[in-house]
């Protein structure tokens, strides 16, 4: 047995025995345990260093809100910073570190830091990061190399660079009534509102629900209050209508009662089963919320408050009483109000010493009195603690005569030796969520605490929430809330019977001890009660300013401890009640949540995938696929030992020479039917659509409304009413948004319907001087000669006796055709066009090959339509119709759009034979050392086997002026420089003869 | 939030898509007043309180929907279509 192991007590499982390692030495612990137990219960005193200082901490709390035990989880390669040790529950073979320290927790180098206390106070980085501004170093950036030092020094855990490969879930689930929190008061109103018949979610963050009744040693029906928590849970469980969500943390309250909660569903398991993601985020609709959160002890701020030993009064109680940990042997106690009395007897109950109470009231009630003598220890009422000693563990403590009304501290300091001391500043009730969801907290005097604000949404509050802090009225609260929300009336039975120890839940208004030395009202962040002052001092009088400039509350823990202390500090520098300081609102979420979780099913193995009906056709003919948005396309077939680049070229090359196939199904395909379809398509295209003969296709531009070029693409006239429109790969889901809500909201008078028939047709492209014979040697019902199909024309026939519309368009520059069939013969269609093409050398060409062809025939894509180009910019003017207004055309001549200096699309060939990049610069001087000045920018670049060099397409200022000059390329992030000319974006055969025949 | 669509019922914000003020007025298609132009372009009233507003109904029936929507509660008073005809119940 541990050191600081009870013999018995606690809901720990001591037959089972859990090996874990903290920063490399291995400890065990029991089933039940976190690891904050475990590492306490090991005899470990120190488990973090401070954020600024590096001082040495302990365990402050034992549940959620604690700011110092912070640790890195380990799974693998994957590393998982700041998570509290209270919230980590241990599982054989569990793997955490500490943090910030260098370079261990024992020695650490930054803890320097504390000698310089005086220059690392509030505003520190403001202060420091504006100079030099006077001096020898003036004006250099001598603060620049410093600062990767000092940022260095200050911090939390590091995040690692491994990719996450956990899964991750998201739900949508719907329920009559949520209740947050398990404590007496959720429990009561889970059971309430079940009862009734209501859907009930009852989600807690912790693994086991209960909440205080776990620890609060106190009698519930007869039976302690855990047992009597279990029995109810178990209850619950078998209600069909109950959902129970263990180590579930709601973290967010949006509008419409909408509540976000975070799921741990593997993060206590050795091996998640099979199926689990590892944490799940839920979106939960509520008809009403019964947040029965409970409250937060506070620390009070006193000079060493932060040694590790010093912790939370109830903390050591959970400690003791849940998992039959001591943390210490001779423990002090130090407090402002009752509940630490009721902390004492446990701890004394559990076999611990009490040494002393240190009550800064005068006045301590006879019950209390009665409790410190049954707990055998000294009461020292109208003292205060003003010292404490020891290194990385308490040794002994001093306290000092005070007086609660002056804050005055007289007499003769008093040494008290004690390896744990325990304080009490009160009780914040946890308000985060009804603070998220609308008003303002209201400050109530006698509790010394903000209350939760009226619901400006549908909820009711219940238990230490409301600040009804004892389990009688938490008990009655939950029941009341639960029935209410459940629309239920009042019941018969009588409450369940409660048996505690006494205890007036008003503390003393005391929040700090001002004596000589640090006093921390944030532990996470390392603010100081001076800090605050100085904040004040310097003119920080907003409660909103001051947190920013001394970054009060601004840690992970978002001021779960230091909220209240922190502002009652500033009340009393600015010489106000706390109320007219007042308090920040809170924001979700309450604790961190993992982006994975947010992520969820869009990101990794359930990401939806896109793939055309040849797709595994593809993949068995040694195509290397690459993905465009969630499409998945070929990129090369590459041949054994060939490069990427040779793939290409090959792929081109022999396309130019014979003929090539590439699959163009991720092509969009809108069907625009009705009377008014060509009417329709003249108004959103910019040239006409109208005059189109049935069996034709025509190159279409859109503009948007702000007249800059939107998207391209062919668009078939079918039949007389009915026309199938393509659109780019990217673009296909905007332009259906964009016809759509022209239909609907503009000129719901046409009569045109639209429909994405994107993933009903497989389509080819089959190019090359040798295409048409091999269409010629397979198609039926049709010939293809150029009389029956010319340029833009579309004929209906056959292959391998799949019914086929073919179009003879061209984007590769060569005689080509898109052959368009129901999707699923498409891979039917596309093997009897490879087999018809052997005789000729067809070849299957990817998108590489693809981009190739089109960048030597200066055709553009995305990369030129990037929402900045218009189409004068890009050489289409032509296709602007002056004979009809269009979207666009009102806005399109506008003198900033028609500049002659704008960036327009040129060719650009590398003089030094080299490869240029995409994104790298055109510059008229090169300039390695400080480039500057740019023209404009490489879009597409590729080795073009038609001309045999390096080209590019690229949008260069003033670009058709400038054809046939001289340029360079300045690509300083890859250290690409040269000497390039700027031609015409149309490379190869420019006049289009070889497409024509 | 949830948006309650004409045709499929209240749902959530997620299957919608916005699509601005729709307090715009398109000009005539043929119009040449630039300064019209530009106000529909560019121009977005921005109230804190109730706001006409053009949503998608994007993930379900892809119809658009006239919202009014208090941008200070996220309050929906009304849906109906925006091609006219139906009008939602509103949900308060």
């Amino acid at each position: 047995m541990s050191p600081r192991r009870t013999e018995t007590g606690g809901r720990i499982d001591r037959l089972r025995t859990i090996r874990f390692t903290f920063d490399g030495a291995t400890y065990t612990g029991h089933a039940g345990d976190t690891l904050a137990s475990a590492l306490l219960a090991n005899g470990v005193t120190l488990f973090g260093r401070s954020f600024k200082y590096h001082r040495p901490r302990g365990l402050l709390a034992a549940g959620v809100e604690e700011p110092n035990a912070l640790v890195t989880v380990l799974r693998g390669e994957v590393r998982e910073p700041n998570i509290a040790a209270t919230m980590v529950e241990i599982y054989d073979g569990l793997v955490a570190v500490s943090q910030n320290r260098t370079p261990s927790l024992a020695w650490d180098i930054g803890a320097i830091n504390q000698l310089g206390g005086k220059i690392l106070s509030a505003g520190f980085y403001y202060k420091t990061f504006m100079g030099p501004v006077i001096g020898p170093l003036k004006g250099t950036r001598f603060w620049m190399f410093c600062e990767h030092f000092i940022r260095r020094a200050a911090g939390l855990g590091k995040a690692g660079t491994a990719p996450d490969p956990s899964r991750y879930e998201r739900m949508n689930a719907f329920c009559d009534v949520l209740v947050v929190g398990s404590g007496p008061a959720g429990l009561m109103a889970a059971k309430a509102a079940a009862d009734q018949g209501a859907r009930v979610i009852l989600a807690d963050l912790e693994a086991n629900f209960g909440g205080s009744a776990n620890w609060s040693g106190e009698t519930i029906d007869g039976m302690p209050a855990a047992d009597w928590a279990q029995r109810t849970v178990g209850q619950l469980a078998g209600n069909d209508n109950v959902r129970l969500l263990p180590r579930t943390t709601v973290w967010g309250y949006y509008d419409g009662n909408t509540l976000a909660a975070l799921e741990r569903v593997t993060d206590h398991k050795e091996v998640a089963a099979k199926g689990e993601p590892r944490q799940r985020y839920w979106a939960i609709r509520a008809g009403t919320v019964v947040l029965a959160t409970g409250s937060f002890e506070r620390p009070l701020v006193f000079p060493g408050n932060d040694r590790p030993g010093v912790m939370l009064a109830h903390a050591a109680e959970r400690y003791a009483n849940e998992y039959g940990v001591l943390p210490g042997q001779r423990i002090a106690l130090f407090t402002n109000n009752d509940s630490a009395y009721r902390s004492a007897l446990a701890l004394k109950k559990a076999g611990a010493a009490i040494v002393a109470i240190i009550d800064v009231r005068g006045d301590v009630s006879n019950e209390m009195r009665k409790l410190a003598s049954e707990a055998e220890a000294e009461l020292l009422a109208g003292h205060a603690v003003v010292a404490t000693e020891g290194g990385k563990a308490l040794t002994g403590l001093n306290a000092q005569r005070f007086d609660a009304t002056s804050g005055a501290l007289s007499g003769d300091e008093r040494s008290i030796h004690a390896d744990s001391l325990l304080m009490s500043g009160g009780w914040s009730p946890t308000i985060h969520l009804a603070s998220q969801a609308g008003a303002k907290a209201e400050w109530d005097p006698a509790r010394q605490a903000f209350l939760p604000p009226k619901p400006t949404q549908r909820w009711i509050g219940a238990g230490a929430f409301t600040g009804s802090f004892s389990t009688v009225e938490a008990i009655a609260e939950g029941r009341a809330a639960g029935l209410q929300a459940a629309g239920g009336s009042a019941p018969l039975a009588s409450l369940p019977f409660v048996e505690a120890a006494p205890g007036d839940p008003d503390p003393a208004p005391v929040f700090e001890i001002k004596a000589k030395g640090k006093s921390f009202v944030d532990f996470q962040h390392d603010v100081t009660a001076e800090d605050v002052r100085l904040a004040h001092r310097e003119g920080f009088v907003s409660v909103e300013h001051l947190k920013r400039y001394t970054t009060l509350g601004m840690a992970t823990d978002q001021g779960k401890n230091s909220n209240v202390p922190g502002l009652a500090i500033m009340a009393e520098a600015l010489g106000k009640p706390i109320p007219e300081v007042g308090t920040t609102r809170f924001r979700p979420p309450y604790t961190a949540v993992s982006i994975g979780s947010l992520a969820a099913e869009r990101f990794g193995d359930l990401k939806p995938e896109r793939l055309t009906p040849m797709h595994d056709w593809h993949i068995a003919n040694g195509a290397r696929m690459y993905s465009a948005g969630l499409w998945y396309r070929p990129m090369i077939y590459g041949l054994p030992g060939e490069t990427v680049e040779q793939a290409y070229v090959r792929e081109a090359r022999a396309t130019r020479e014979s003929a090539g196939i590439v699959d163009v199904s991720t092509l969009g395909k809108i069907a625009v039917q009705g009377p008014d379809a060509a009417e329709f398509l003249d108004r959103v295209y910019t040239n006409m659509f109208s005059t189109l003969a049935v069996g034709k296709a025509r190159y279409g531009l859109m503009l948007r409304e702000d007249g800059l070029a939107f998207d391209d693409g062919t668009t078939w006239r079918l039949g007389e009413q009915e026309f199938l429109m393509t659109t780019t790969t990217a673009n296909a889901g905007k332009v259906m948004q964009h016809l759509e809500y022209f239909l609907d909201v503009i000129w719901p008078e046409l009569k045109v319907t639209v429909t994405s028939v994107t993933d009903e047709w497989a389509g080819a492209a089959i190019g090359g001087p040798n295409a048409r014979a091999i269409l010629a040697s397979c198609v039926t019902g049709t010939a293809v000669d150029n009389t029956t199909l010319p340029f833009m024309g579309i004929v209906h026939g056959r292959i391998a006796g799949v019914p086929v519309m073919i179009c003879r368009l061209s984007f590769s520059g060569e005689m080509a055709f898109e052959v368009y069939s129901g999707a699923g013969y498409g891979t039917r269609v596309w093997e009897a066009l490879i087999e018809a093409g052997k005789p000729f050398g067809l070849v299957t060409y990817g998108l590489e090959a693809l981009g190739t062809m089109r960048i030597e025939k200066g055709h553009v894509t995305g990369a030129e339509i990037d929402g900045r180009t218009t189409a004068r910019d890009l050489h289409l003017d032509w296709m602007l119709s002056k004979k009809k207004p269009f979207i666009g055309s009102a806005m399109m001549d506008r003198e900033g759009l028609i500049a002659s200096d704008r960036l327009q699309l040129v060719g650009v060939v590398a003089l030094d034979n080299r490869p240029l990049n995409g994104g790298g610069h055109v510059v008229e001087a090169l300039d390695e050392a400080n480039p500057h000045d740019s023209l404009g920018h490489i879009t597409a670049c590729c080795y073009s086997p038609a001309l045999g060099k390096y080209i590019a397409l690229a949008l260069v200022k003033g670009g058709k002026a400038r054809h046939g000059t001289r340029a360079f390329v300045s690509d300083p992030l890859r250290n690409r420089f040269g000497p390039i000319e700027i031609v015409s974006n149309h490379f190869y055969d420019p006049d289009g003869s070889r497409m024509h025949g | 939030m949830l948006i309650t669509c004409p045709y499929c019922g209240p749902r959530d914000v997620i299957e919608f898509t916005y699509q601005g003020d729709g307090n715009r007025e398109r000009p005539q298609p043929a119009s040449q007043d630039l300064d019209a132009w530009t106000a529909y372009v560019y121009d977005r009233l921005n109230p804190a309180g109730d706001h006409n507003e053009i949503w998608q109904h994007s993930g379900g029936c892809r119809a658009h929907l006239r919202v009014v929507r208090n941008t200070l509660t996220h309050e929906i008073r009304s849906t109906t279509f925006a091609r006219g005809g139906h009008k939602a119940e509103g949900r308060s």
